[in-house]
């Protein structure tokens, strides 16, 4: 029978592994320590571990960045845990100006090999400072990767490859996911940067999703079948370095590109991807393009605000199919139904 | 130890007034905030600390890398933005390193290298190594948050760390008295439960003092320590010139500063050969620099990708 985890238990196992593996690995963020153990990927970590290697750290995201960066500088690799993106603001001056800056303002004579992970949070009110997707903040910078796994197989082999990174790797993670199970393979791997993972194949229309908009962007798929339409989905795993090769020969195929982000689309990840993939096929092919991501609002906490806040399924599967004609109220699927995950979600936040 | 102090001052001295007299030639194409006035604060604590500790400075940190054993060639190449640089021409005056002598990098945003330095000393000590990790910064660090968020986990995990505040009493233009309520710098360590010394005259000695106290106590894993050392900048805040006429502050403040310099009464402490002899080396060991910096090549345009990520 194939081995399966839910995508919070591959990341304590990626974790483990690597603290087993190589002694300078370390965790630290707020509640990493706790009995809720950040969904339980921190769980058992400090038995096995003892508190300086998991050290539950005070309430300062900006200064523990700079403990994390100095101890990256004197050969730890530590991984800053944080519970909701939102609180990443607060170390955006050690991320930006020292993390992704040391290796080249000094010439290589250091390595920053820090990752930093980062939860976007959704569903039950969480609201606008608890829902925040900021990775196209990190990607804009130089000097950072961003991944953003969706699988647990991706989950796990994402983290371990941004462990032995030298390098700051922004690790972003979508709390709609941790339940997600799926295949992971019992010894440890690494998913390389830069590569995007075809997930299920087509010929029409192609559906880049990001995150949990993966997810979302599969049963937009199912739906697309049942009107005849065969889409292409495709992860990019890794933003940062970003995959435009596939992306591209794909978009170049169907004609037809459909971005799904959890975050904005203004400056986002979606608008990154849509013009990286206009600019490879300039000349080459015409592909008609659309973006999909949070309403261009702070997020609400009702649930019918919310509810209209995210893109899902329908719109992403009405949005591709609408590309291939002149009449945008050519078809949208019947229903409006929640995702599973996201319904029956009532925390821990 | 009189002769070895008089050398790290001198040279520093010597080193900051060699740039300031070259700088209109426009060689040097780099911001340079000059250490002249300041030396004493860098000399002295580096001269209490051991060869394998570390220190974190700041845009202002040529004294500290060469007081701490940073290379002098490399440095003068980094002026001139040369491929033999100590970072290749990719970091210039303001983020000087050489981790082999432990100057372990600077910065030129405020305060963003005191949690650096808490984190290598986290780092140390959970290796069980005997390393000090010294973290300058100036009178203005203290008003950021990340200060203050550093003081308090370095003391609640009794890091092994010396925090030393070169208070010179401007950031930029401002003093200090319009930037905090309180004057005692030192005060805000001591809140957080460490144990603080203020020296308020400069004095070499009293700065060499008080580090090799600190030290001890930190050696001694007594947790981590602060020192607040008085001084004064005698250049404006970038570049090599005096601005007294600028009206933020006057050459009255400063005279007694400079009547009570460090580089000369160390200097009046020692007999006139050996000084004379300690000058020339160090006249010749800067000549030699300069020429190194000159002769030295451009980086290669491929440099400009190279060591992103």
């Amino acid at each position: 029978m194939e081995r399966t985890l839910t995508y919070a238990e591959a990341i304590r196992e990626a974790t483990e592994q690597e603290m087993t593996r190589d002694p300078a690995v370390m965790v630290l963020g707020l509640g990493v320590a706790d009995h809720r153990a950040i969904y339980g990927t921190t769980h058992g970590l400090l038995e096995r571990f003892g508190g300086e290697r998991v050290l539950e750290t005070p309430l300062a995201e900006d200064g523990m960045t700079g403990v994390a960066i100095g101890a990256a500088l004197a050969g730890l690799r530590p991984i800053h845990v944080h519970i909701r993106m939102d609180f990443v603001l607060l170390a955006m001056n050690q991320l930006v100006n020292i993390a992704a800056k040391s290796r080249y303002m000094f010439g290589g004579a250091v390595s920053v090999p820090l990752v930093v992970r980062a939860i976007i949070g959704r569903s039950w009110g969480q609201g606008a400072q608890h829902s925040q997707g900021l990775h196209a903040l990190f990607m804009h910078v130089p000097g950072l990767k961003v991944v953003a796994p969706t699988t647990p197989h991706d989950a796990k082999g994402c983290l371990i490859a941004s462990i032995r990174d030298d390098g700051p790797v922004m690790f972003v993670e979508h709390r709609m996911l941790h339940s997600l199970r799926g295949h992971v393979p019992a010894e440890a791997y690494g998913v390389p940067f830069g590569r995007a993972r075809v997930l299920e194949p087509g010929d029409d229309v192609t559906l880049v999703g990001i995150s949990h908009m993966v997810l979302e962007c599969l049963r937009a798929r199912a739906l697309l079948a049942d009107v005849g339409v065969r889409a292409e989905v495709i992860d990019p795993v890794s933003l940062a370095p970003l995959d435009v090769d596939t992306i591209a020969a794909s978009a170049a195929r169907t004609g037809r590109l459909v971005v799904v982000d959890t975050g904005w689309t203004t400056c986002g990840a979606s608008a990154e991807i849509a013009a990286a993939v206009l600019e490879r096929l300039a000349g080459a092919a015409v592909v008609q393009v659309r973006r999909l991501g949070f309403a261009p609002v702070p997020c609400p906490t009702t649930r019918m605000l919310e509810q209209l806040f995210y893109p899902n399924a329908q719109h992403i599967a009405a949005t591709a199919y609408a590309l291939g004609t002149d009449d945008t109220t050519a078809w949208a699927p019947l229903g409006g139904t929640e995702a599973p995950e996201v319904a029956e979600f009532r925390g821990p936040f | 130890m009189h002769a070895r102090l008089y050398r790290s001052l001198y040279r520093v001295r010597r080193v900051e007034e060699e740039i300031a007299r070259l700088y209109p030639t426009d060689r040097i194409k780099s911001p340079v905030h000059l250490s002249i006035g300041q030396e004493a604060v860098s000399v002295g604590v580096c001269e209490a600390l051991a060869a394998g500790d570390v220190v974190f400075g700041t845009y202002r940190s040529h004294a500290l890398y060469l007081a701490k054993g940073g290379d002098l060639r490399r440095m003068i190449a980094e002026l001139y933005g040369k491929a033999t640089g100590c970072t290749r021409g990719k970091g210039g005056s303001m983020h000087l390193i050489d981790p082999a002598a432990g100057v372990m990098g600077a910065s030129a945003v405020v305060a963003t290298t005191i949690p650096q330095a808490v984190g290598y000393a986290y780092a140390e000590k959970l290796r069980r190594r005997p390393t000090v990790v010294t973290s300058f910064f100036g009178d203005g660090a203290v008003e950021e948050g990340a200060f203050h968020e550093s003081v308090n986990f370095a003391q609640l995990k009794r890091l092994p760390v010396l925090f030393v505040c070169e208070n010179n009493r401007y950031a930029i233009h401002t003093h200090q008295r319009d930037r905090q309520a309180m004057e005692s710098i030192a005060a805000f360590a001591r809140a957080y439960g460490l144990f603080a010394e203020r020296i308020e005259d400069g004095a070499l000695a009293a700065i060499h003092d008080a580090a090799c106290r600190a030290v001890a106590a930190i050696r001694a894993r007594m947790g981590p320590r602060f020192l607040e050392c008085l001084t004064y900048r005698w250049r404006e805040h970038v570049g090599p010139g005096e601005d007294f006429a600028a009206g933020y502050r006057t050459r009255t403040e400063a005279e007694p500063w400079m009547a009570g310099d460090e580089v000369a009464r160390a200097g009046a402490r020692l007999d006139a050969t050996e000084r004379r002899r300690i000058e020339a080396e160090v006249e010749a060991e800067i000549a030699d620099a300069f020429e190194f910096a000159e002769r030295s090549p451009l980086p290669a345009a491929a440099d400009l990708y190279a060591h992103v990520s």
